[in-house]
C-alpha cells in the first residue's frame, strides 16, 4: 500500500514539474512574445501593451503560471489565442474519447495478437510456425501507419466497396453513447491497422523473453519436478517474461493516447487528440498546445505509474524497492 | 550389494553433433545404484558427470544431442521413454537438486507454492493438505519458523536456506532416488557441511538412494558408499569409498587425492595434475588421460577397459599399469 502511495505521489510530482517546464518553454522563451502574435502584424506599442495587460503577460512569471493553471484546471475557461472565444478544455474533452476509443480498442487486439504470437512461436520453436510468426511480426512492424491505413481505405472504401466491403461505413467517428454498433464498425479498420503495427513488436519481444526464460535453471527444475511443458511455459516462464512487455505496453499506450496515433487518426478521419495537437501546432495556438502537451504528459506519466504497480504485482522482487 | 539394483546404467553415451563433427560427452558409462546406496560420481568440470544424469532424466533439450545405451530404473528403461511417462517418474520416484540454488527456484512464486506444486503434480491432495505438508517439509530440512517462511519468495532466502528449500521440494514425494548435482558447490564451506549432513540424515531416515555428483573428493569421503571417478566422459575408477579413497588405483585418482590440502602438510607445495583435460575434439582413441599421465606407456594408445586389477573383485579401474607396481608408483607422486 505504501508502495502504491509513494508511486502515485512521485507521479504527481513529475506532472507538476512537466507543467512548469512546458509553461516556461511556451511563455517565457526569450524572443517568443505571445502578445505580438495576438496583436497581429505591425501593431503599435500601445496596442501591444494593451494586449499584454489584457492577457496578463505583464505580470511576474509565477503569477502567470498560477493563472494559466487556474484557467486550465479550475475555471476551465482557457481560450484559444487563434480562434478567440474558443474554449480549450471542451476541445480536448471532445477529442479525448475518440483517441481513447481508437487506442484502447486497438490495444486489446494487439495484446491478444502479440501475446498469442509470442507464446505460439515459443511453443513451436524449431518448427516452421516460429519463423513464419516472426517474419509476419517484423513485416507488420516495418509498415508505416499511413501507408497501411491508405491501402485499407483504398480497398474497403473504393476498390471492393461495391462487393466484399459494402458493409464498411464511411470514414469518421460515431460516439459510443450514440450508437455502440456504429462506433465499433467505424473503428474496426483503424483498430486493426494500429494493432497490426504494434502486435508484431509485442510478439517478437515476448518470444525473445520466453526463449530466454525457457533456458533458465528454474525451467530445468520444473522439468525435474515432472511438470508438463505447457505448465512450465504458462506458469513459470511466462510470468517473468511479461515484465518487459508490460513496460513496453505502458509506454506505447501513454504516448498513443497522448497523440502519437496522429497518422492513424488523420488517415481514418478521426478527430482525436493527435489531430487537435497537429492543428494547434500549425497555428502556433499556445494555450491549445500547452493543454495538449499537458494532457499527453498526464497519460504518459499515469501509464508509467501503472506499469510500475503492475511490475510489483508480477515480480515480488520489485515490491520492497 | 542387493540382487536387483534400483538403477542399472549400461553403456550410456551422449553424443553432440557439432560443426566439427560428433563429440562424445559421455562415452560408454556403466554403473549400478543399489537401494539405499549413496553413489558418488567425482570428476572435473566437463567430465560428463552432469551430462550423464541429465541424459537419463530427459533433461537434455539440445536438438543436436543423441543419447544411446540403457538406463533401467526399477526395471523400466528411461532412455527414450515418452515424455508423459517420464514426467510421472520425474519428481516422484526420481528427484533432482541442482548446483545453483539461487536460480533453480522460480523467482516469482513463494517457496511454499513451489513445494505445493511439486506435491500436487504427483498426488491428488487438497491444496490445504499440500500446504501443511510443505510446511512440515520445510521444518524438517531445518528452516526456522517454517509456517511463516513458506510464504516468502526465493530471493528472501540465503543460498544455504534456498538449497534446503530445494531439498525439501525434492523429498516431497518420497523419491526412491535422489540425484544431487553438485548441491554444495555454490555454497560457502560451513554451509556445505550443513547441507551434506542434512542430505545424509534424510537419506538415512527415508532410505532413498542418492547419486551425489561433485568435483570435491572431500564431499565423496563424507557421504558416499561407492565412488565412480570420471574422466573425459568415461569411468576410470569404480569401487567402494574406502577402496577408492584409501587405496586408489588409477593415476588420475592419485592426482585428485593428492590435490587435497591436508593439515600437517604446511610449507609443501600442493600437488596438481599437469596439463588440461582433452578437449571435446581431441582424438578419442586410447586412454584419454595419457597426455597428462607421467606413467604413460605405449599400451596407452589403446583404450583400457574397466577391470579389477587388485585383490578386490569389485574395485575396478581402467589403466594398463600392472596391478602389483601401483603402490610404489603412487609413492613417486606423493
Amino acid at each position: 500500500m505504501l508502495f502504491v502511495a509513494k508511486r502515485l505521489g512521485s507521479a504527481l510530482l513529475v506532472m507538476f514539474a512537466i507543467s512548469i517546464v512546458v509553461f516556461l518553454i511556451f511563455f517565457a522563451t526569450p524572443g517568443v512574445d505571445p502578445a505580438a502574435r495576438l496583436a497581429g502584424r505591425g501593431a503599435s506599442p500601445e496596442v501591444l501593451s494593451q494586449v499584454r495587460h489584457a492577457f496578463g503577460f505583464d505580470q511576474p512569471l509565477p503569477v502567470r503560471y498560477v493563472l494559466m493553471m487556474d484557467h486550465l484546471f479550475v475555471t476551465r475557461d482557457l481560450t484559444s489565442y487563434v480562434n478567440i472565444g474558443d474554449k480549450v478544455v471542451p476541445q480536448i474533452m471532445q477529442a479525448a474519447p475518440v483517441t481513447l476509443s481508437l487506442v484502447l480498442g486497438a490495444a486489446v487486439i494487439w495484446i491478444v495478437l502479440g501475446l498469442g504470437g509470442g507464446i505460439l512461436a515459443t511453443r513451436f520453436r524449431g518448427s516452421v510456425v516460429d519463423p513464419i510468426i516472426m517474419v509476419i511480426g517484423i513485416a507488420a512492424v516495418s509498415l508505416p501507419a499511413y501507408w497501411v491505413g491508405e491501402v485499407v481505405n483504398l480497398i474497403t472504401q473504393d476498390r471492393l466497396h461495391d462487393s466484399v466491403f459494402s458493409w464498411v461505413p464511411p470514414l469518421g467517428y460515431v460516439p459510443f453513447a450514440q450508437n455502440p454498433g456504429q462506433w465499433a464498425l467505424h473503428l474496426l479498420f483503424p483498430w486493426l491497422t494500429l494493432a497490426l503495427l504494434y502486435g508484431g513488436i509485442y510478439a517478437r519481444v515476448l518470444r525473445a523473453e520466453l526463449v530466454t526464460a525457457m533456458g533458465e535453471d528454474y525451467v530445468r527444475t520444473g522439468r525435474a519436478k515432472g511438470l508438463s511443458e505447457r505448465r512450465i511455459l504458462w506458469r513459470h516462464a511466462l510470468r517473468g517474461s511479461l515484465s518487459p512487455v508490460v513496460s513496453l505496453f505502458g509506454l506505447d499506450l501513454g504516448s498513443l493516447i497522448g497523440g502519437a496515433a496522429l497518422l492513424t487518426e488523420v488517415v481514418f478521419g478521426l478527430p482525436g487528440i493527435g489531430k487537435l495537437t497537429w492543428d494547434s501546432l500549425q497555428n502556433l495556438d499556445l494555450p491549445v498546445i500547452m493543454a495538449c502537451v499537458l494532457y499527453a504528459a498526464f497519460f504518459v506519466v499515469a501509464a508509467n505509474a501503472i506499469v510500475d504497480l503492475l511490475y510489483a504485482v508480477i515480480d515480488p522482487r520489485v515490491r520492497r524497492a | 550389494m542387493p540382487a536387483a539394483p534400483l538403477l542399472e546404467v549400461d553403456d550410456l553415451r551422449v553424443a553432440f553433433r557439432t560443426r566439427d563433427g560428433v563429440v562424445n560427452a559421455v562415452n560408454g558409462l556403466s554403473f549400478t545404484v543399489g537401494r539405499g546406496e549413496v553413489l558418488g560420481i567425482v570428476g572435473e568440470s566437463g567430465s560428463g558427470k552432469s551430462m550423464a544424469m541429465y541424459s537419463m532424466m530427459g533433461l537434455l533439450d539440445n536438438p543436436n544431442a543423441t543419447v544411446t545405451g540403457s538406463a533401467r530404473f526399477e526395471g523400466t528403461e528411461l532412455i527414450g521413454m515418452p515424455l508423459p511417462k517420464l514426467n510421472r517418474l520425474r519428481g516422484s520416484s526420481i528427484a533432482m537438486i541442482f548446483q545453483d540454488p539461487m536460480t533453480a527456484l522460480t523467482p516469482v512464486y513463494t517457496v511454499g507454492w513451489q513445494i505445493v506444486e511439486q506435491i500436487r503434480t504427483h498426488e491428488k491432495v487438497s491444496s490445504q493438505a499440500a500446504w501443511k505438508r510443505a510446511i512440515a517439509l520445510l521444518d524438517e530440512v531445518g528452516i526456522p519458523d517454517a509456517a511463516r517462511r513458506a510464504k516468502s519468495y526465493p530471493h528472501e532466502f540465503s543460498g544455504g536456506m534456498r538449497q534446503r528449500v530445494m531439498i525439501a521440494m525434492s523429498l516431497a514425494c518420497h523419491p526412491s532416488l535422489l540425484i544431487a548435482d553438485e548441491p554444495t558447490t555454490a555454497l560457502d564451506v560451513t554451509t556445505q557441511r550443513q547441507i551434506l549432513e542434512l542430505i545424509r540424515d534424510l537419506q538415512a531416515k527415508y532410505g532413498s538412494s542418492v547419486i551425489m555428483i561433485t568435483h570435491d573428493m572431500g564431499v565423496i569421503s563424507e557421504i558416499a558408499d561407492r565412488v565412480i571417478v570420471m574422466y573425459a566422459g568415461r569411468a576410470v575408477e569404480l569401487g567402494g569409498k574406502s577402496q577408492v579413497v584409501r587405496s586408489p588405483r588409477h593415476p588420475y585418482t592419485w592426482g585428485l587425492l593428492g590435490a587435497i590440502p591436508r593439515p600437517g602438510q604446511r610449507g609443501q607445495r600442493l600437488a596438481t595434475i599437469p596439463g588440461l583435460p582433452p578437449g571435446p575434439h581431441d582424438d578419442q582413441i586410447g586412454c584419454p588421460f595419457r597426455s597428462r599421465c607421467r606413467f604413460a606407456m605405449d599400451e596407452c594408445s589403446e583404450m583400457p577397459q574397466l577391470r579389477a586389477t587388485g585383490e578386490a573383485a569389485d574395485h575396478l579401474d581402467a589403466c594398463w599399469l600392472s596391478g602389483d607396481a601401483r603402490k610404489s608408483l603412487r609413492g613417486e607422486i606423493a
